[in-house]
């Protein structure tokens, strides 16, 4: 695909809105969604654009999200080019449809808006909705910011759809955090997105009765084993196209993404590993310390499945001390989801620097570029002393 | 660091203290600012304290963490006088902008609060004035412009005017911009 | 015809069975119908024995059979697919005119007409 670089127009949208924009100019065929806070506003305003005939998306107001992600399957098994949205709670009632999803090989795409999981009951912002499906085959990308959030909605289409993957794909923004806050956002023009995402031509549509399959049939101890080893293939090509979708983006909009991102990181003795909204906050702190005369440096992950290892490896391997954040618990794990695919990263890359695994954040706890200096100073400390004390650490708990 | 003005936006469910934060974050974005503004909820309800942040700046704004040292706190409902800690954090010459009665003197004295600038208009009057109705945004919104010119007045009347002809109409659009106005007038400071 | 997978039986004697690279994605079965080549008819412990002389046609049988095993021709009933009847009787219990009986399969004799 050529691409030319396409005029941006900025406006002032919530995350939630620029997702739903978005979704307005991708036109999908069906949209099968239950309402959850902080998602609700995605699938509100979609459905204002559904009510006013600005797209022609069949939209299913359905009775859970268990009942979303069920319809989502038998729509895009059908044929169709198939979106939803869901959160917290919403995403652990659909939990054995995400495997019925990625096991059928359908490319949906789901809108994320992290949310942590009940109980106690809590509608604000961490990890446990994404990570709590890590194992279900699904691609994951962590959005940055509101302008991340259109972007890898967009691309995520293109991801899921590659013949290679033929992956069900999500896209996470924190909730409140990122959903409920009004940010600059350049949105591309209708046309450059219904090019950008082309056509869909799925490959065994149910609807084609000329062509007549069956999915979901049942498989026994003699091929399901081979069935998943195509999906761990269809998740190793990922990583391939994931970086290529966003170089073609980026061609087309001058944003270019790819599977991890450093910030100040090359010379950095210092680093953090983090995902999500408070990559950003991150940056700041690195500044400052910088600014104090500490090389301290950031690693941002952007694509979480398929995890990243090799880049991972390298970038991390000759560091002094690093300090890996989880916005979400693996109760009973010694540490938590990312600090374990870092670790496994340089493990099985020949690689042992002193890393820590701070937990962070959860039920939407704020977290201020101060607290992440502290984090930096903890890492000197590391470096001079080494890691005396707990390796997982939890950040702005009060005993 | 990046020249950021940072504002936090203290009301009641219902006040319009994300709208004020949003009818800001529009105006910077129309002079080709950054901004974010975002909303702090508790319980979800109306008049259930909220607040909400607003920042602007000339360079990209990359932190999402809430505002904890603003350069200017603006108080929508009076009744929160003594109930929350409003003054918490504002930057030692910052701002504080309440709807209230008192002159920015007494309030001084009521909360003890010895540094910055304090502005106090009676915004519900001005808004039960213009508007009829107790929704005192649009006129906090004229007393902080006076307080901090953060973005120009001129870009925020023209938001103000946008946003509420499309939602309300056009008296009522023209009620609140009376509204604007009269604050940006009355406001006092101490 | 698939052999039974619970057999053990070592991967490199089944020259049949196909590894991950051949077979289709996400277990979708792409040739439509392909069930018939799946002969379950050695499943049966009892025989349904459907006797001509009985039957009027009603097609009760055909309505209720889950395996599609009762074979209609030209808007008749011609007989039973032993191929892959699995023998659950619900025919004979079904059928009104009492045209079908189940037999034991180890001494059941063909008396149907293929």
């Amino acid at each position: 695909m050529t691409l030319q670089k396409v005029k941006g127009t900025p406006v002032a949208l919530e995350g939630d809105r620029a997702v739903a924009e978005a979704m307005r100019q991708m036109n999908p065929d069906v949209v099968a969604a239950y309402p959850i806070t902080p998602q609700t506003e995605i699938v509100m305003r979609f459905s204002d654009f559904v009510a006013s005939g600005e797209v022609e998306t069949e939209f299913i107001p359905v009775e859970s999200e268990h009942a979303s992600m069920s319809a989502c399957i038998g729509a895009c098994a059908a044929g169709g080019r198939v979106q939803t949205a869901s959160a917290g709670a919403g995403i652990a009632l659909m939990w054995e449809v995400l495997w019925v999803a990625s096991g059928s090989r359908l490319p949906i795409v789901m809108h994320v808006v992290n949310r942590s999981l009940s109980a106690p009951l809590n509608i604000h912002c961490d990890h446990s909705d994404s990570m709590g499906m890590r194992d279900a085959g699904w691609v994951q990308l962590y959005d940055e910011d509101v302008q991340e959030a259109y972007d890898n909605a967009i691309q995520a289409v293109r991801i899921a759809e590659h013949p290679d993957v033929l992956l069900p794909t999500i896209h996470a923004l924190d909730g409140f955090i990122l959903g409920h806050s009004v940010e600059r956002v350049e949105l591309l023009p209708d046309e450059a997105v219904q090019e950008f995402i082309g056509t869909y031509t799925p490959v065994h549509p149910l609807l084609d009765v000329d062509h007549p399959v069956t999915y979901g049939p049942m498989d026994l101890q003699d091929y399901f084993f081979e069935h998943k080893r195509q999906q761990a293939e269809a998740m190793v090509h990922a990583l391939d196209v994931v970086a290529q979708v966003g170089g073609e983006f980026g061609e087309l909009t001058g944003r270019s993404h790819g599977l991890v991102e450093g910030y100040r990181l090359e010379d950095a003795d210092y680093v953090t590993v983090a995902l999500g909204s408070t990559v950003g906050t991150i940056k700041t702190a690195v500044d400052l310390m910088r600014d104090q005369g500490v090389r301290a440096g950031l690693l941002k992950i952007r694509c979480f499945r398929p995890f990243p290892a090799a880049a991972v490896a390298q970038a991390l391997a000759s560091k002094k001390a690093i300090a890996v954040l989880d916005r979400s618990l693996s109760f009973g794990a010694q540490v938590n989801p990312l600090y374990l695919e870092v670790i496994a990263s340089l493990y099985t890359h020949g690689f042992a620097p002193k890393a820590v695994n701070y937990a962070y954040g959860l039920g939407g706890r704020d977290t201020v570029p101060a607290q992440i200096c502290e984090i930096y100073q903890e890492l000197i400390r590391i470096d001079s002393e080494g890691i005396t004390g707990p390796v997982l650490r939890y950040l702005a708990v009060r005993d | 660091m990046d020249n950021i003005t940072e504002i936090r936006w203290h009301g009641r469910g219902g006040q319009g203290a994300v709208t004020a934060s949003e009818i800001l974050a529009e105006a910077a974005l129309e002079e080709g600012k950054y901004f974010q503004a975002f909303p702090d909820y508790g319980p979800e309800r109306m008049g259930a304290p909220i607040r909400a942040y607003t920042r602007i700046s000339d360079s990209p704004i990359r932190q999402h963490c809430q505002v904890t040292e603003p350069d200017a706190v603006v108080v929508l409902d009076p009744t929160l006088v003594g109930v929350v800690d409003f003054t918490d954090g504002i930057k030692e010459d910052g701002v504080l902008v309440v709807n209230t009665v008192a002159t920015p003197t007494e309030l001084r004295k009521q909360l003890r609060f010895n540094h910055g600038k304090v502005f106090t208009v009676d915004a519900t009057r001005i808004a039960l004035d213009t508007i009829g109705r107790n929704i005192p945004n649009t006129p906090m919104i004229g007393a902080l412009l006076k307080a901090i010119g953060v973005v120009s007045k001129e870009g925020v009347r023209e938001e103000i005017r946008k946003r509420m002809e499309a939602r309300v109409g056009k008296e009522i659009a023209q009620a609140n911009i009376k509204a604007f106005e009269r604050a940006y007038n009355e406001v006092s400071e101490a | 015809m698939v052999r039974d997978p619970s057999s053990a039986i070592s991967i490199s004697s089944l020259l049949k069975i196909k590894g991950w690279r051949e077979i289709p994605i996400g277990g979708i079965i792409t040739d439509a119908g392909n069930s018939q080549e799946y002969e379950t008819g050695g499943w049966r412990s009892f025989r349904p024995i459907w006797d001509d002389s009985k039957c009027n046609n009603c097609k009760v049988c055909w309505v209720y059979c889950p395996d599609g095993s009762i074979r209609v021709r030209d808007g008749v009933v011609a007989g039973i697919d032993l191929n892959h009847c699995k023998g659950c009787g619900i025919c004979a219990k079904e059928c009104l005119q009492g045209a079908i009986e189940m037999v034991e399969e180890s001494t059941a004799e063909e008396k149907v007409k293929r």
